[in-house]
């Protein structure tokens, strides 16, 4: 019962993550956003497979732990250097240094 | 009976602050604030679902625990054993990347001339944000 009550919250938080990662307004929120839904889908893996009764799955969410860290890492040192254009996102309070 | 207990109790709770921190990141009003939300929210909810599940694997229907009470020794453990290495492993892990993922991110923002969001000057000190 607990095990479902922690998969519908974690799918309401993945769905709000995806809700602020659509909205932006800049791409440091997007990337957050991608970073806190991957979080939680870590969670959602580990829980689900406590639901259905395979913790087997748990290597799959070391995994993505794994894989959604280096992701974050690897887009921001993609972006580093490079100045904001507030061209791109018009509601962004960013200005070019 | 008290297994079941504690481990649901640290699931709801572990659920309640990930949608809490889900809703910060949604509601509110600029980058630095949202990575407070997330950031904190995260690491508590990691911890506690990740514990509630390690609960339920030490004193589950397979758990190491278990195992050890009805006397199977080492071969009975270690399925239990692996499953709770597995969920430290992975909060651990979570635990570290997360926080640092965060502080790159806010770095990476402010180096980029991101500013905070103020209140209006003309705002009420108390009530809602935008």
């Amino acid at each position: 019962m607990s095990l479902a009550f922690a998969t519908g919250a974690i799918l309401v938080s993945l769905g709000l993550a995806l809700v602020r990662a659509v909205r932006g307004p800049t791409v440091f929120d997007r990337i957050l956003a991608v970073n806190a839904a991957g979080t939680f889908t870590v969670l959602l893996i580990c829980v689900h497979g406590f639901l259905v009764g395979r913790p087997d799955f748990l290597d799959l969410a070391l995994v993505y732990a794994l894989m959604n860290f280096i992701g974050t890492i690897a887009v921001l040192n993609y972006l580093h250097g490079a100045v904001h254009d507030p061209a791109d996102t018009p509601d962004a309070t960013v200005e070019a240094p | 009976m008290i297994v079941d207990a504690v481990s649901g109790l640290l699931l709801v709770a572990g659920g309640l602050f990930c949608v809490t921190g889900a809703v910060g990141l949604v509601r509110f009003p600029d980058l630095y604030t949202r990575l407070h939300a997330v950031g904190v929210g995260d690491t508590l909810g990691a911890f506690l679902v990740l514990g509630g599940l390690f609960v339920l694997a030490a004193g589950g229907e397979h758990g190491f625990v278990t195992a050890a009470l009805h006397g199977e020794g080492l071969a009975g453990m270690e399925h239990g054993l692996i499953v709770g290495f597995k969920l430290i492993s992975t909060l651990f892990f979570m635990w570290v990347s997360g926080t640092t993922a965060c502080h790159a991110l806010a770095k990476a923002a402010h180096l980029s001339g991101l500013e905070p969001w103020q209140a209006p000057a003309d705002a009420p000190t108390e009530g809602d944000t935008p």
